[in-house]
């Protein structure tokens, strides 16, 4: 019986675990000779043919066309047609690896028996023993499998799973992963959400700035307008107001309505707003606009944001509204928060975040005064407007909520 | 050709199906006779061996990384052979040809591509640094070190090797102000294989190469980089006139890359196949072989000379490749620095302690320097390659 040799799967581009297998060009039988092309791969970074390292003749495929094969794992054995040296591997791939490059010699016996001499006491590391004794382990029941004989915490693990009768739960110790953890693949909103947020992260340069307004006269507004019978049946609230305020600031501050087009590398200003209104909708946050708000009178404006989140809330919002926004509104004041920075919705420069409107001390026209105070955020994309452009608009939008007059008047 | 500039103001001798021009240039080349131009052939068929060896060992596992020459084999055996022994050239990392001609035994050229050795071999043994792998870094020693021997009044010449990315880098602009300046005995030599990775030649710049050295004050030239003899012809005017005091040169070979950058690239990706194609009709041994044989300088038996004495450095190579001992760990803190250093001794001393610590769990042995294994300087020395006599001495 001739020797025979195995291809091990090499670290074909420094650093990589594994590649693909895409086409065999030998089979079993076949006679093949030194560095004929025995298979493809195909890796993060290239295609390649892999020329066998033996002359011999092929007696099995470890892989299969279409499989992914870690590095170091074995591709195809080989009876070799002379007493070639089985080569070495030579790589960067998982550390398990090392082991056949150590192998050359032959392993020496352990120094010490496995099983510590009796009396003797057992062999573990400091952490292991705090285990063991946590447990009420005796070590000098558990077998070592570690270097002479030491017990390792997997040693420890293991006697502890074999160990038959009731075992309480134990202070300070912990159940296995499985039962601490709980994993789900994330699907439809919530995965919608991680890829808009990962992204967004990923390609705008994001910064934030805050402003804390004294918004009575806002809180005031409201509660006339809400009394207004012309106004019955619409439903009026802060968020009506701070809409409003930011179509009159974006407008003024146009940087803050724009986009970053990578296709062309050109940044795009637009003259209408479609105001984006994040929702916790039943199945996770979602953002649907109003389209053309610019366009809107306070009253239009109420009853459309009134009819958008209804239908988010419901789940039956349209694609139509889930897409074309130009700046984003989040309230995250109706979960009691007083202040927080938001993440750009992808491809848009603002997103105003406000926090809880309630009474606070206040500077009040001289002296101190119970005041409805809110705390304003927003997160711009520095591509796209610098620092001070994002300060006037955020300024803009606090000078309304604290003189809500041009709210009203503005058309 | 598709190289910046056309073929206008190129030096060929040889054309792509292996006729003779008339060209000047053959003055230079007058003394190269049959037997030489036989071995230049032979050269490049050895060099071209070496390199599909060392690529296949990549694909095996038994390197971590390897940049292939195929194709610019002309480039580097005829500017090499022009190059006396006492000459100094500082290589890119793509120069195993070089390395091959000036003596560097392949085995040897492999250590640092398997992580057996930190670096290559002793500079001083062969007349050439080790690879550089920081692009264009060479350019610049190359610089610094031409000025030191015209200095030291010596009438050797440099060569620095580069390619066109390299020329991208801000060393190379700084090396040619330099090398200007002070006249310094050094050829600039560009191997353009119109390729920086995935960047196209025509993108690192919009006129040629050679034409940068003119705004140095540099006589700048092209030759067509797959003519072993139009390349040997112009390195040797160029190391002419760094030798006789005249200042730098340099020199743009036109060729081509015909594999990866380097292992781990596919350039597929990022060319066409028949970009390939039009360069395998141009290629340097083809076109050496069809002269040999067209002026009866070569038979069948000739070619099978040739195809045995690269299987032979092939199968030498993969021999000396797979028995070159894991290097000892300690041997890290060596040729660090030339005099002892105080930090470098209590990094040491906290290393050893530390392997120390690893081998009470168990392996200590591993730590010892192995003698169960062949070195390459175990091999015999009829095995051994190359060698500095080739025609370099015709100069």
């Amino acid at each position: 019986m001739s020797p025979s040799g195995r291809f091990l799967l090499p670290d074909l581009g420094e650093g990589l675990t594994e590649a693909e297998v895409v086409a065999w060009h030998v089979g079993p039988g076949d006679t093949v000779t030194l560095n004929q092309v025995l298979l493809e791969v195909e890796t993060e970074k290239a295609t390649v043919e892999l020329p066998s390292p033996f002359a011999g003749t092929v007696t099995s495929l470890l892989a299969e066309a279409g499989e992914t094969v870690e590095v170091g794992a074995p591709l195809v054995a080989i009876e070799l047609a002379g007493p070639e040296q089985v080569p070495t591997l030579v790589g960067y791939g998982p550390i398990a690896q090392r082991s056949s490059r150590r192998g050359r010699r032959p392993a020496r016996a352990p120094r010490t028996p496995t099983a510590p001499a009796a009396g003797g006491r057992p062999l573990a590391a400091p952490p292991v023993r705090f285990m063991a004794r946590q447990h009420g382990v005796d070590l000098a029941q558990v077998r070592g499998g570690g270097p002479d004989g030491v017990i390792t915490r997997e040693d420890l693990a293991a006697h502890l799973a074999s160990r038959t009768g009731p075992v309480g739960p134990v202070e300070g110790t912990l159940p296995p992963a499985a039962l601490r953890e709980a994993r789900q693949v994330p699907r439809g909103v919530r995965k919608h959400m991680a890829e808009a947020m990962a992204r967004s992260a990923a390609t705008a340069p994001q910064a934030s700035i805050f402003l804390t307004v004294d918004a009575t006269a806002t809180s005031e507004l409201v509660a006339r307008l809400r009394a207004d019978p012309r106004l019955a049946g619409t439903r009026i609230t802060p968020l009506t107001v701070v809409a409003r305020a930011t179509v009159l600031a974006l407008q003024a501050h146009p940087a803050l309505n724009a986009s970053w087009d990578d296709a062309t590398g050109e940044i795009v200003t637009k003259h209408y707003v479609n105001l984006g209104v994040a929702v916790a909708g039943p199945r996770g946050l979602i953002v649907p606009n109003v389209k053309e708000a610019q366009a809107m009178s306070l009253p239009v404006l109420a009853a459309a944001l009134q009819t958008l989140t209804e239908r988010a809330r419901a789940g039956r919002s349209s694609p139509n509204e889930l897409r074309g926004g130009t700046a984003t509104i989040t309230n995250i004041g109706v979960f009691g928060v007083d202040a927080g920075v938001p993440v750009l919705n992808p491809g848009e420069a603002a997103i105003l975040a406000y926090g809880s409107i309630r009474p606070r001390p206040w500077e009040h026209a001289g002296s101190l005064a119970l005041r409805d105070v809110v705390t304003l955020t927003t997160t711009f994309d520095h591509r796209l407007a610098d620092g001070e452009q994002a300060a006037r608009f955020l300024g803009t939008i606090g000078e309304l909520l604290r003189d809500p007059g041009a709210i009203v008047t503005s058309s | 050709m598709s190289g910046c500039g056309g073929s206008e103001g190129l030096v060929q001798l040889i054309t792509a199906e292996g006729r003779r021009t008339e060209s000047p240039w053959w003055d230079l080349v007058s003394d190269v006779g049959a037997d030489q131009l036989r071995r230049l052939y032979a050269d490049m068929a050895v060099v071209r061996r070496i390199d599909a060896e060392a690529v296949a060992l990549q694909r095996q596992g038994e390197l971590g990384l390897w940049a292939p020459l195929e194709g610019q084999e002309a480039s580097q055996v005829g500017s090499a052979r022009a190059l006396r022994p006492d000459d100094f050239v500082l290589p890119s990392f793509r120069d195993h040809g070089v390395a091959y001609c000036r003596g560097v035994e392949p085995t040897t050229l492999l250590r640092v591509w398997r992580g057996s050795a930190l670096s290559g071999w002793d500079p001083t043994t062969y007349g050439m640094a080790t690879p550089a792998v920081v692009v264009g870094s060479q350019v610049l020693h190359a610089t610094g070190y031409a000025l030191g021997v015209a200095l030291d009044g010596d009438a050797s010449a440099v060569v620095a090797y580069f390619g066109d990315g390299a020329s991208s880098e801000g060393d190379v602009a700084e090396a040619l102000c330099f090398a200007a300046t002070f006249e310094v005995p050094l050829v600039f030599f560009c191997e353009n294989n119109q390729w920086a990775i995935s960047e196209p030649a025509h993108v690192q710049s919009r006129a040629s190469i050679a034409r940068r050295g003119e705004a140095f004050g540099i006589p700048g030239l092209r030759v067509d980089g797959n003519d072993v003899l139009a390349v040997l012809a112009v390195t040797r005017l160029a190391l002419a006139r760094a030798s006789a005091g005249d200042g730098p040169s340099l020199i743009e070979a036109e060729t081509y890359r015909l594999g990866p950058h380097t292992t781990s690239d596919d350039p597929t990706r990022y060319r066409s196949s028949a970009e390939e194609e039009s360069w395998r009709a141009r290629d340097p041994l083809a076109r050496m072989s069809a002269l040999l044989h067209t002026e009866g300088l070569a038979d069948d038996a000739f070619d099978q000379e040739v195809e045995a004495e690269a299987a032979a450095a092939a199968d030498l190579l993969r021999r000396g490749c797979l028995a070159l001992a894991d290097p000892e760990p300690l041997t890290v803190f060596d040729h660090v620095y030339a005099d002892p250093h105080p930090l470098l001794e209590e990094e040491r001393a906290g290393y050893v302690a530390y392997l120390g610590d690893l081998g009470d769990l168990g392996d200590l042995d591993e730590l010892e320097p192995r003698d169960d294994l062949a070195t390459p300087d175990d091999l015999p020395a009829q095995d051994r390659f190359g060698g500095q006599d080739g025609i370099g001495a015709l100069r």
